[in-house]
This record gives structure tokens, C-alpha cells and sequence, in this order.
């Protein structure tokens, strides 16, 4: 079978680690605790690919046929 | 006098297992014999009806708390069983708690670092919010793997339940008593780690050894006409349960043979598992003496008409009325008929005011049998009075600013109306009240579609609010007007149907031209004060186009084009040039050119609706609705239209080119056939023969049907009613017309020809491994023909599978929309503009990604960029 790297893969949107400032900025804006957020596991291939921790906030930007962009961020669990 | 209410606030629900301990602190007796009343009619002491269980005889006062019935809660008592059973709903819990500890130290069978590592996991989870029942199955599998105990060396043995609440270990049946004591030795801090918390469920109280009998307000006894008594479910079951209790106790002490007491041990254990639940599988239900299964406790909870269904997520309400609905054209979109005996029996509360106190004089005056009058006075002590023929003078001269009068429902009162089942907001949505005679609610038909409702017996049910805050709401979210548009997909919901579609199809299509007589006809409904300039004038009369007559509805505003329903689909579309006038022009409010049709004012796709919504707002576009419905009603009376058998004619040339056209195709699928056999056939890429043979005789006679329909629809030309309607989109289709007229078509069960039945053939009157078309389902008669019998039992089996598919259909998306409700219903968009549950636990970032109400988008998309480009270029409207 043909390999691919996954990051590169239209249908895998872009997933960037937050730093803790970051992350922080985020949690204020919303006004939530970190468990507040949506969740993703650690084992989730991208997660791997990427190298986050549990933790960690990923800030999601995918391609929105009605929106042009959409952010979203979720919370890294084990 | 009412009872003033103090809010109280829930801080907090905890959920446990009722401990021996806390049964007896709650019970106010103990109860002790299976009797009821004694032979006066009285209630016996610690018996099942004791006094201080509660009161439900009026009049009497509780000997507990001294409060009458209906004050009284009720007070439980309990029965001392005299040997620990199972609790049912607890077995399987039982189960995984045996297997999982020590038979002999009683402790959970892991190893103290794997122990911390669990709790741990438990812990963050419960930190989070998060469920954990998945670490606690976890737990109990690594637990009951070990074969030998962790602490003591034990050997372990295997644990198994017969169903319902019968324990085996290995061969050696374990009694409740056993049980219970092998859930006693469990130690405190093992269970967090099952997930149990020792202070409010200790694993051995799953093991009964007290019995809470539930008050008397909650199994209440009622009185026959007889004046004998009937005891509730629940009660009987209780009676059992004491009898059975005694005669165990009694032969116990007595030093009955153990067979015996094993024997009642068990009836004791069916007692009380049907108490708590008489639809146990493998145990019998427990009857009463009529052969009827007793409801006992989780019958009072399950199910549709249980407590959390039925009675708590469903409740039944005063101040609604339901009946069959009809339609009425003459109503506005908004309005609602309500027949006069609906509107005397519904009131709406009217708060007496120095102002308005003079017309609530006049409705109490009126009565309640002079509509609209009152039925009822509230006095400001809170007190109802009933308005009568004799009382109602006095009543109107007390009346006072404080009190309130419950006036009969009146025109322009605003309602709620609903059609079950359901499954969408537009479901329910408010009316203005039109008092009518007669005795069905009455619509307007251009709000069938939201309700999805027709007149062949539907019901309906109308709500009316009570408060000046449900009216308010009623009014700005609920009303007809602001519900034209679907949030399904960002079009109007609400609009023509069948005779509104046909209607202004005859009027606007061709040049029609109409006399000022028949115009003024035709405008009458209209609310207009003069009549445009004539579009032409001959022999010094003057004359006006249906165009031009459709046009009076429309804003002088509107700029529209679109390809209208009847457009062809020409390859270069000529537009303003379409020689079919199917290219619709709308300038300044003037309809140019086109034929108005579904795709103009239809509900689903009405272009111009959606237009006039969007732009104009809910309220002209009510408006539109009102006006060019009752234009199309006008116009369609004007032309005339009926439909019948008779339509459906085709002449004797035509029929002769169909059976012409039908011959061919049989012929070919012979040949195709003949070919198959003879191994002559070409494969169709990804295909077997046998599918490829099948494939190209469905093609052949699906295009054979196709040409039937085409020169049924040539002969039958384009005023034919049933060809009017269907090009016009206001009911049925050409296929229909084909099936009718031409040719009934292929019979098919799941996208294949009709293949079973006997032995290698469909029916006994074809040839084994006959693949003929006749033998296979195809219909070449039409309706109209009459099908042959071999034809008809096809139809039938074709038939068959869309009913099967439409009650399957149905019942799986109901069950599917109530879990999707119960997952969705506490969401909501806060003013940050993220869509968070009721904890607060973000769901979506912003509302559907781009915070678009789709209500208010363009057919789903959040802008139409090509539409406000040309508007503000001054080209008016979408289009190319
Ligand atoms: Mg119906
Ligand atoms: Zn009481
Ligand atoms: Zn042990
Ligand atoms: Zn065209």
C-alpha cells in the first residue's frame, strides 16, 4: 500500500500544540477548566504525529464550507 | 386558602442503597400481620393499612404527623424478614462482587499497587466530571482473573447465577444468607475502588433482611359502589409477602425439616423479587385473582406509561381541546378555527384592572353560555367561584381591580396548535383564534406541510397560554409568520400546495387575457383600491393579463429570476426567450415573463416566498401568502377543474403506438434472454451474466415504460388536468400519469426484478427458469386498463414492500428522535456564542462552526454572494 504522511492528508486537519501561555489565554477566554473543553486521547494518531502530551491543548483549525475556517481546541486525555 | 410557597433551591440528590438501619429509623411501625381491617371496617394495628402509615380517607387526620389527607406525605413501616433474600435488581452487581473477592478474607482480589493505580485513574476521572464505569468493569475483570487469592492464598471457585437471584459456587448452592455474609467481610476501603462509596451502599445491604413497606398514599385502597373495598397492587403483594414471612418464622421454630424451609425460603425469595419487579425473565409474574399480572414496583416506573414517560416527562393539561381538522381557505395563514363548544369551554385569565374592569363586567355579565363571556371568577383570596345563570349579576357587581376573570376564548386570542407526532419545531406553533361553527378545527392548507397534516381524519390538539409571558412568547417565537422559513434547510415550510400551485399556473401561464368583469372577479379578496393600466384594450374594452393580475400580490420592491418548475432543461437556457415561458422574470414588483408554479410559491421550494421573507420580513411575506392564496383559489374557480377516469383516455392511435412500443421491448428482452442462454452475452464490467441480463432487460423496460408515459402525455396534451398538475408541480408526477394512462411498469422487491416464490419461478403460470418479462413482474397494462391476475399479485408484491418499509421506517427514526432529544436537549448557544451542556462542558466552539442560524441562510449557505452583487449592481435578483 501506497504510504502517506497523515499531517498531510486534506481530510486531516491542521492541529497545532498551544504553549501553556496559550493554553491559559484559551481557558480565560471561555471562562472554562481544562476538562471543560472537548477531548482527545493521546492515543489519536495525529496526537502521536505531533507529539502532544496529555495535558496539553491542541487548537484544531479545519476547512468549513460555510464558515471559510473553524477553530476549535480540545483538551489532550490518556 | 392556598398554601404560600417558599422557593427552595436543590443543593444536592444523593443516590445509595437504604441500609437495614435506615429502614427502621425511617419506619413509623413495624408491621406484622397480613390483615387489613378488622371486621368494623377499621384499620388493624401494625397491619398493612395502620394509621400512622398515612391518611386517605378525607376527614380523617394522620396518627403520625396529624395532617388530613392530602396534606399527610404518607410514612413508610417495614417488615422484618425472617430470612435475608436477594434483591433482584442487584443480582448481577452481587455477582461481580463475589467473583471478584476473596471467598475467605473477603478482600478484593488485586494487589495493593495495581489497587492505587485503579484508584487513581477513578479519581482524575471524577475530577474531571468525567464517567468511569469502563475502569470499574476493568477492575472487576484483572480482579476475577486471579485464580488464587492475592492476600490470603485462597483458591478462588467459580461463581454462577441462575437467573433471576439464585448464586452457585462450583456445585455448592449458596444461600442468601451466605451471600450476604461474604458481602460483609468486604473491607471499606476496597470498594471506591468498584465504585462504591461504604457510607451510603454497603455491598451486603443488596442482601434484604428489612423491608420497607411504602405508605398508604402510595398504594391507596378504593371503595367499590358495592362498598367493598379493592386493595391496590402493591398492597396484595405485601399481604404475600407477611403470610409467607409467618409461615417461615413459624415452621422455622417449630424445627420443620429443612426441605421445607428451603421450600419457603424460595417462595419468600418470589415474593418479594415480584414485589419489587413482576417482569423478571424465567420467574412467573405474580396474578391477581381475575388471571390480570400484578404492577408492582419497576411496572410503576417502566415503560411508556410509566412514572418517568408518562407521568413526569408527559404530562396530560387542562385549558386544551382536540379534534379532527378541516380545511378553510378563507382564513388567514395565521388564524385557526375553533369551533364555538371549543371556545365557550376555554378561558384565558384576565387580571381585573380600573381600567379594564368594565369589560370584564360585561363577560361575567354574559355568562357562560353567551359567548364570548366568563365560566369562571378568581377572588384575590384565591378562591374560584363558577359563573352561573343565577349568580352572575352579583358576580359583575363584586368584581374588584384584584380579581381575576376567566373570560371564554375570542377571536385574535393567541393559541398554541399542534399536530403529533412531534418531530420538528414547527410542530407546534401559535395561531390567532377564529370563533367558527361547527365542530372541527379549521386551517388554512398552506400550513399543512409544517404540520405535515391532511384531512382524512387527522386530529389536532390547541393549547392556551395562561400567562401574559407565554403569550408574549407565543407570539414573537411561536407565531405562524415568524415559522415560514424551515431551520431545516433555510427555505419557507409554509406555503402553496395542490389547488394554490395549479391555481396560479392556469392564471399566469400563456398570455390569458381577462375581461375588467372577470378580473375584478379575480381581485376581489384583494385588498386594493384601483386596478393597474389595462394591458390592452379592444373594441374600446379594456383587458388584463394573468400576469399582470399576479403581479398585484407581489412588493412593488421585489426583483426576482429564476428557472421556474416547468423549465426543461434546454441545454443554453434562452431565459427571458424560453419558449416554454418557463424562465420567470420579476422586476420592481412585476411579473415580466414565466409561469408561476411550485418552484414560485410552493412550500419547500417557493423562490418567491423565500424571497419576500428574506427581504421583507415575516410580516409581508404573511401578507403575500394571504393575498395570492386567495387569488389562486379565485383563479382556479375561474378556469374550472376537475379530475376524472375519463381524463385518463387515451385514443386509439396512441394506444396502438404503447402496445407497439411495449411489443418491441418484449421482443428485445427475448432476444437478451436467448443471448444469456446461448452463452453470447458480454459480461458488463464488475458484473456476473446473470447480473448483466438482468441489468440490460430492467433497462429496456424501464425505457419502454418511459416511452409508453411520453406518448400517453403527448396524446393527453398540456390541458390535461393531470398533466396541468404535474408539470406545475401541484400534485402527482408523469410516472403516475404513465402508470395510469400508458403502462404500469416493472414490479420490484429491493431494486430487483420479482424472483421468488415457487420452484425456479415466480408463479405456477410460467415455465420453470422462464425469464420473460411477464414472468418476472412487468406490467404492461396501465391502471386505467385493469391489470391481468398474474400482473395484479406482482403489483401486490411490489406493493407489500414499500408498507413494510414505511412501518419499519417509521418506528426506527422514532426511537432514534427520542434519543437524539434526549442527548440534545439541554444544550444551548450562550452569550459568548459556544453551545455548552448543563455543566458548562463546551459542545461547540461557535454554533454549528459559523454561527449561522440556518432559519435565516440562504437554502444552508451562509450567504449568497452572486445575489447581493447583482442587487447592488441593480440587476435584481439571483439568476445567472
Ligand atoms: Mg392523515
Ligand atoms: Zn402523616
Ligand atoms: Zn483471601
Ligand atoms: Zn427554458
Amino acid at each position: 500500500m501506497k504510504k502517506f504522511k497523515l499531517m498531510e492528508h486534506e481530510l486531516v486537519p491542521l492541529h497545532i500544540v498551544l504553549s501553556e501561555e496559550e493554553k491559559e489565554e484559551v481557558l480565560k477566554r471561555f471562562g472554562v477548566r481544562e476538562h471543560q473543553l472537548p477531548k482527545i486521547k493521546v492515543t489519536d494518531p495525529v496526537i502521536k504525529e505531533i507529539g502532544a502530551k496529555k495535558g496539553d491543548v491542541v487548537m484544531i483549525i479545519r476547512k468549513s464550507p460555510t464558515a471559510g475556517e473553524s477553530v476549535t481546541y480540545r483538551y489532550v486525555i490518556e | 386558602m392556598p398554601i404560600p410557597l417558599t422557593p427552595k433551591r436543590i443543593e444536592s440528590i444523593k443516590f445509595g442503597i437504604l441500609s437495614p438501619r435506615e429502614i427502621r429509623r425511617m419506619s413509623v411501625t413495624k408491621i406484622i400481620t397480613a390483615d387489613t381491617y378488622d371486621d368494623d371496617g377499621f384499620p388493624i394495628e401494625m397491619g398493612l393499612m395502620d394509621p400512622r402509615l398515612g391518611v386517605i380517607d378525607p376527614g380523617l387526620r394522620c396518627k403520625t404527623c396529624g395532617q388530613k389527607a392530602g396534606e399527610c406525605p404518607g410514612h413508610f413501616g417495614h417488615i422484618e424478614l425472617a430470612a435475608p433474600v436477594i434483591h433482584v435488581g442487584y443480582a448481577k452487581v452481587i455477582k461481580k462482587l463475589l467473583e471478584s473477592t476473596c471467598r475467605k478474607c473477603g478482600r478484593l482480589n488485586l494487589r495493593e499497587e495495581e489497587k492505587k493505580r485503579f484508584l487513581e485513574q477513578i479519581r482524575t476521572r471524577k475530577e474531571m466530571d468525567l464517567p468511569y464505569d469502563d475502569i470499574i468493569n476493568r477492575v472487576f475483570k484483572e480482579a476475577k482473573k486471579e485464580k488464587v487469592c492475592v492476600h490470603c492464598g485462597e483458591e478462588q471457585k467459580e461463581i454462577i447465577l441462575e437467573k433471576p437471584t439464585t448464586f452457585y459456587e462450583g456445585e455448592h448452592r449458596l444461600t442468601p444468607t451466605d451471600v450476604r455474609e461474604r458481602l460483609e467481610r468486604i473491607p471499606d476501603d476496597d470498594l471506591e475502588v468498584i465504585g462504591m462509596d461504604p457510607e451510603n451502599a454497603r455491598p451486603e445491604w443488596m442482601v434484604l433482611t428489612v423491608l420497607p413497606v411504602p405508605p398508604v398514599t402510595m398504594r391507596p385502597s378504593i371503595t367499590l359502589e358495592s362498598g367493598q373495598r379493592s386493595e391496590d397492587d402493591l398492597t396484595h403483594k405485601l399481604v404475600d409477602i407477611i403470610r409467607i414471612n409467618q409461615r417461615f418464622q413459624e415452621n422455622r421454630e417449630a424445627g420443620a425439616p429443612q426441605l421445607i424451609i428451603e421450600d419457603l425460603w424460595e417462595l419468600l425469595q418470589y415474593h418479594v423479587t415480584t414485589y419489587l419487579d413482576n417482569e423478571v425473565s424465567g420467574v412467573p409474574p405474580a396474578r391477581h385473582r381475575s388471571g390480570r399480572p400484578l404492577k408492582t414496583l419497576a411496572q410503576r416506573l417502566k415503560g411508556k406509561e410509566g412514572r418517568f414517560r408518562g407521568s413526569l416527562s408527559g404530562k396530560r393539561v387542562n385549558f386544551s381541546a382536540r379534534t379532527v381538522i378541516s380545511p378553510d381557505p378563507c382564513l388567514r395563514i395565521s388564524e385557526v378555527g375553533v369551533p364555538l363548544e371549543v371556545a365557550k369551554e376555554l378561558t384565558v385569565p384576565i387580571y381585573v384592572t380600573p381600567r379594564n374592569i368594565d369589560e370584564c363586567r360585561e363577560y361575567v355579565r354574559r355568562g357562560p353560555d353567551n359567548h364570548p363571556g366568563a365560566n369562571y371568577v378568581k377572588r384575590p383570596d384565591g378562591r374560584r367561584v363558577k359563573i352561573t345563570e343565577n349568580n352572575k349579576e352579583e358576580l359583575a357587581e363584586m368584581l374588584a381591580p384584584g380579581w381575576i376573570v376567566e373570560r371564554q376564548l375570542k377571536d385574535g386570542d393567541i393559541v398554541l396548535f399542534n399536530r403529533q407526532p412531534s418531530l420538528h419545531r414547527m410542530s407546534i406553533m401559535a395561531h390567532e383564534v377564529r370563533v367558527l361553527p361547527y365542530k372541527t378545527f379549521r386551517l388554512n392548507p398552506t400550513v399543512c406541510p409544517p404540520y405535515n397534516a391532511d384531512f382524512d381524519g387527522d386530529e389536532m390538539n390547541l393549547h392556551v397560554p395562561q400567562t401574559e409571558e407565554a403569550r408574549a412568547e407565543a407570539r414573537i417565537l411561536m407565531h405562524i409568520q415568524e415559522n415560514i422559513l424551515s431551520p431545516r434547510f433555510g427555505g419557507p415550510i409554509i406555503g402553496g400546495i395542490h389547488d394554490y400551485i395549479t391555481g396560479l399556473y392556469l392564471l399566469t401561464r400563456k398570455n390569458i387575457l381577462f375581461s375588467e368583469e372577470e378580473t375584478m372577479e379575480l381581485v376581489r379578496n384583494l385588498d386594493l383600491r384601483a386596478l393597474p393600466d389595462p394591458c390592452e384594450i379592444k373594441n374600446g374594452r379594456r383587458y388584463w393579463s394573468g400576469k399582470q393580475i399576479f403581479s398585484l400580490t407581489l412588493p412593488k420592491e421585489l426583483n426576482l429570476r429564476y428557472q421556474a418548475e416547468i423549465c426543461r432543461g434546454c441545454e443554453i437556457c434562452k431565459e427571458e426567450n424560453c419558449e416554454y415561458d418557463a424562465f420567470v422574470v420579476i422586476k420592481d414588483g412585476e411579473l415580466i415573463c414565466g409561469t408561476i408554479d411550485e418552484k414560485g410559491i410552493g412550500a419547500f421550494k417557493g423562490k418567491i416566498l423565500d424571497a419576500i421573507v428574506k427581504k421583507f420580513g415575516s410580516e409581508v411575506a404573511s401578507k403575500f401568502l394571504d393575498d395570492v392564496t386567495r387569488l389562486a383559489i379565485r383563479s382556479i374557480m375561474h378556469f374550472g377543474f376537475s379530475f376524472g377516469i375519463d381524463d385518463e383516455d387515451i385514443p386509439r392511435e396512441a394506444r396502438r403506438q404503447i402496445a407497439d412500443v411495449i411489443k418491441k421491448a418484449e421482443e428485445r428482452v427475448a432476444r437478451l434472454i436467448e443471448a444469456y442462454v446461448n452463452g453470447e452475452l458480454e459480461p458488463l464490467p464488475g458484473r456476473t451474466i446473470e447480473e448483466t441480463v438482468e441489468l440490460k432487460i430492467m433497462q429496456e423496460l424501464a425505457k419502454a415504460r418511459d416511452m409508453a408515459g411520453e406518448i400517453a402525455g403527448r396524446y393527453l396534451g398540456p390541458d390535461n388536468s393531470a398533466v396541468v398538475m404535474a408539470v406545475s408541480g401541484a400534485r402527482g408526477s408523469m410516472l403516475n400519469l404513465t402508470q395510469m394512462a400508458a403502462c404500469v411498469g416493472q414490479q420490484s422487491v429491493r431494486g430487483e426484478r420479482i424472483n421468488r416464490g415457487y420452484h425456479g419461478r415466480t408463479l405456477p403460470h410460467f415455465k420453470i427458469g422462464d425469464l420473460g418479462a411477464r414472468a418476472r413482474g412487468f406490467v404492461s397494462r396501465s391502471y386505467k386498463d385493469g391489470l391481468s391476475p398474474t400482473e395484479f399479485f406482482f403489483h401486490a408484491i411490489g406493493g407489500r414492500e414499500g408498507l413494510v418499509d414505511t412501518a419499519v421506517r417509521t418506528s426506527q427514526s422514532g426511537y432514534l428522535q427520542r434519543r437524539l432529544i434526549n442527548a440534545l436537549q439541554d444544550l444551548e448557544v450562550k452569550y459568548d456564542g459556544t453551545v455548552r451542556d448543563a455543566r458548562g462542558t463546551i459542545v461547540q466552539f461557535v454554533y454549528g462552526e459559523d454561527g449561522i442560524d440556518p432559519a435565516r441562510s440562504d437554502y444552508g449557505k451562509s450567504i449568497n454572494v452572486k445575489e447581493i452583487v447583482s442587487e447592488i449592481l441593480g440587476e435584481g435578483g439571483d439568476g445567472k
